[in-house]
């Protein structure tokens, strides 16, 4: 399989829940391929089904129609091929920041012959010397440091963000979406993230998925073309982003509006 | 520390006010330090005066009612049960003035220690009342009521052998506890971790579980080999209920998420029993241990005392045969150390287990 023909390949996916009385259109037909080593983020109003998307992917759910491959497999369950990172982090309480990173190496009964990782990923996400603190001991921004350290342990050949900086402040989640452009860039992991916040898609990644509701449905993909790093407050930066806020016919109601929800 | 220190405007000091406040704060501070040692020290004072009025109490007030002052001989010493109280009077001093000195040294203890100053005075006072109203004067009914000193003496006279029950009757605890808390475990995760056996199991767990495990005494009797194990059967029966039920309630409110998490990283069924669901448990299985401790006392002592050749119970069955109460007492003395003892240990266990939990429970 060549480098360019969908790594990660989701073909008339549909996914229905039955509420009480009505059914609820998730995901209607999506269509979505990403490639090795890209950077996207799927952006949209609440209840388009972004997390449907990505717990699909993840394996965590079953699409009703559709197919989703991911290099020409199919998935049918999890896998820790596919990381998951998830909105409140999900850490284990019970267990220290080290324990809790070398969660995915002790499931998988491989911790002996990587303990050096652990340190390594300590090192890598800023966590050093809270080693032996427990959840309840660290702030939020570090949580979620060691939820995607967590999942990265595992060297997924894809991870999958939920809003991982959604509970943030908008300081902690500039310092993480750094760290998060740096991991990507040494670990070179495929990422899909989920996101309110515009300007964390642009300066993220490579390609945004604009999502709609009731159906939910891919409405546009945009390619984003400034170079990395970027800048903040570059021009093309602020371009793409009045761009992308008009998509959502927010930027003429509020001048600069902080994230578009 | 106290911040009252004002300046007098009128003394024409005024200028210098702010560096005198901070001077005046320090030593004010220093002072402060002062009065808090004066203070701690008459709390020590205060919490072993009231053992030495009991001790002086019982050294000089003259013996008034007739009351046979037994005398044994141990190790080639003459003791007769007054010195046994004294002495047993001067070793609590000696342990509460150390207490004092330790805690002294850190300010969490320091307070409790002062906080509790009154109350261990008052015990003091209670002893003294006791021991005159028991022994001296025996103005309470007897034989029901004999006082401290009497009490103490039953370790004189038959120590080894209240030693000897003692055993036994923790041996009985420790068996039943272990195998009551494992088995609860174990029924306890079936039934949180498998939907089929929540349903077969749960209803039979409660409907025998709210029955109190002596009520099984009579088939216990009947069924096991040894009354040894038919009381370690009551004990593990009262303990399994509390265990079982609470450890499956911890593994059923596991979030999903945890579970979805668990999977993702790589984890199988026995990853996320063991070390999700299990984990996820723990405070309900303490919460567990906790109830069933004191179940397990109850039973432990009502099996003893309903036919076993053994135990502070049936020390006290023994004892009461004879009207010997203050033998009863000295039962139960030894009882309540030895089973605050246990909930102390439980407890320190409870801690260092659950200390990833410290501050989520504010
Ligand atoms: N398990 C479920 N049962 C029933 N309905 C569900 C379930 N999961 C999702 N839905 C519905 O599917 C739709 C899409 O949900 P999804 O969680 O994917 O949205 P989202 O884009 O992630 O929203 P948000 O931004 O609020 O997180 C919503 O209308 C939601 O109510
Ligand atoms: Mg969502």
């Amino acid at each position: 399989m060549s480098e360019n023909s969908g790594f990660l390949q989701l073909s008339h996916i549909c996914r229905t829940y039955q509420d009480d009385e009505n059914e609820i259109e998730a995901l209607q037909n999506i269509n979505l391929e990403v490639f090795r080593g890209e950077f996207v983020s799927l952006i949209g109003a609440s209840g388009c089904g972004k997390t449907t998307t990505l717990r699909l992917i993840a394996g965590l759910d079953k699409p009703q129609a559709g197919h989703i491959y991911l290099e020409g497999s199919e998935i049918t369950g999890t896998d820790p091929k596919r990381g998951f990172v998830f909105q409140q982090g999900a850490l284990f309480d019970w267990l220290t920041v080290e324990d809790n990173i070398a969660a995915g190496l002790k499931a998988r009964h491989i911790y002996r012959r990587n303990k050096e990782k652990v340190q390594q990923f300590i090192n890598m996400t800023g966590l050093t010397g809270f080693e032996k603190a427990f959840p309840h001991q660290i702030s939020g921004g570090m949580a979620q440091r060691v939820a995607i350290a967590r999942g990265l342990i595992n060297a997924p050949e894809i991870l999958l963000l939920d809003e991982p900086m959604g509970a943030l402040d908008s300081f902690t989640r500039a310092a993480l979406q750094d760290k998060l452009r740096e991991l990507q860039k040494i670990s070179r992991t495929t990422m899909i993230l989920v996101t309110h916040d515009v300007d964390e898609a642009i300066y993220l990644s490579d390609r945004i998925v604009i999502m709609t509701p009731r159906p939910g449905r891919i409405s546009e993909i945009i390619t984003v073309k400034i170079p990395k790093p970027r800048q903040r407050g570059g021009v093309e930066f602020l371009e793409l982003r009045r761009e992308l806020l008009e998509k959502f016919e927010l930027a003429s109601a509020k001048p600069q509006p902080e994230y578009v929800i | 520390m106290k911040k009252d220190i004002k300046c007098n405007p009128s003394s024409g000091q005024a200028d210098f006010c702010i560096q005198n406040e901070i001077e005046k704060e320090k030593i004010s501070a220093k002072e402060d330090q002062e009065d808090k040692i004066g203070k701690y020290w008459k709390k020590i004072i205060l919490t072993i005066f009231g053992f030495l009025l009991a001790l002086l109490g019982n050294y000089f007030i003259p013996q008034k009612a007739a009351v046979e002052i037994a005398v044994y001989r141990i190790g080639g010493l003459h003791f007769d049960i007054n010195d046994n109280y004294r002495i047993v009077l001067l070793a609590l001093m000696i342990c509460f003035l150390l207490d004092g000195i330790i805690s002294g040294k850190n300010e969490k203890n320091r307070k409790h220690y002062a906080h509790m100053a009154a109350f261990r005075f008052v015990l003091g006072i209670v002893l003294l009342i006791w021991d005159i109203g028991g022994t001296k004067l025996q103005i309470f009914t007897q034989p029901f009521f004999p006082g401290p000193a009497q009490i103490l003496g039953a370790f004189l006279e038959e120590g080894p052998f209240i030693f000897q029950n003692t055993l036994y009757s923790l041996r009985l605890y420790a068996v039943g506890f272990f195998i009551g808390t494992t088995v609860g475990i174990g029924t306890g995760i079936l039934i949180g971790w498998f939907p089929t056996v929540y349903y077969w199991v749960h209803p039979v767990l409660h409907m025998t579980g709210i029955i109190p495990a002596v009520a099984w005494m009579p088939f216990a009797l009947t069924l096991f080999p040894t009354p040894f194990s038919a009381a370690v059967f009551l004990i593990v029966i009262c303990v399994w209920f509390p265990v079982a039920s609470l450890t499956a309630m911890g593994i059923k409110s596991t979030p999903k998420q945890l579970f979805e998490a668990a999977r993702i990283l790589g984890g199988g069924n026995s990853y996320l029993v063991f070390h999700v669901a299990v984990p996820h448990a723990l405070p309900e299985i303490f919460s567990g241990f906790g109830t069933s401790n004191a179940f397990a006392f109850t039973t432990l002592v009502m099996a003893e005392m309903m036919g076993q050749p053994g135990g502070l119970g049936y020390y006290i069955n023994l004892s009461q045969v004879w009207s010997a109460y203050y033998k009863v007492f000295a039962a139960i003395l030894v009882m309540a150390i030895l089973f605050s003892f246990i909930t102390v240990l439980l407890h320190a266990v409870e801690l260092r287990a659950l200390r990833w939990q410290r501050g989520l429970l504010k």
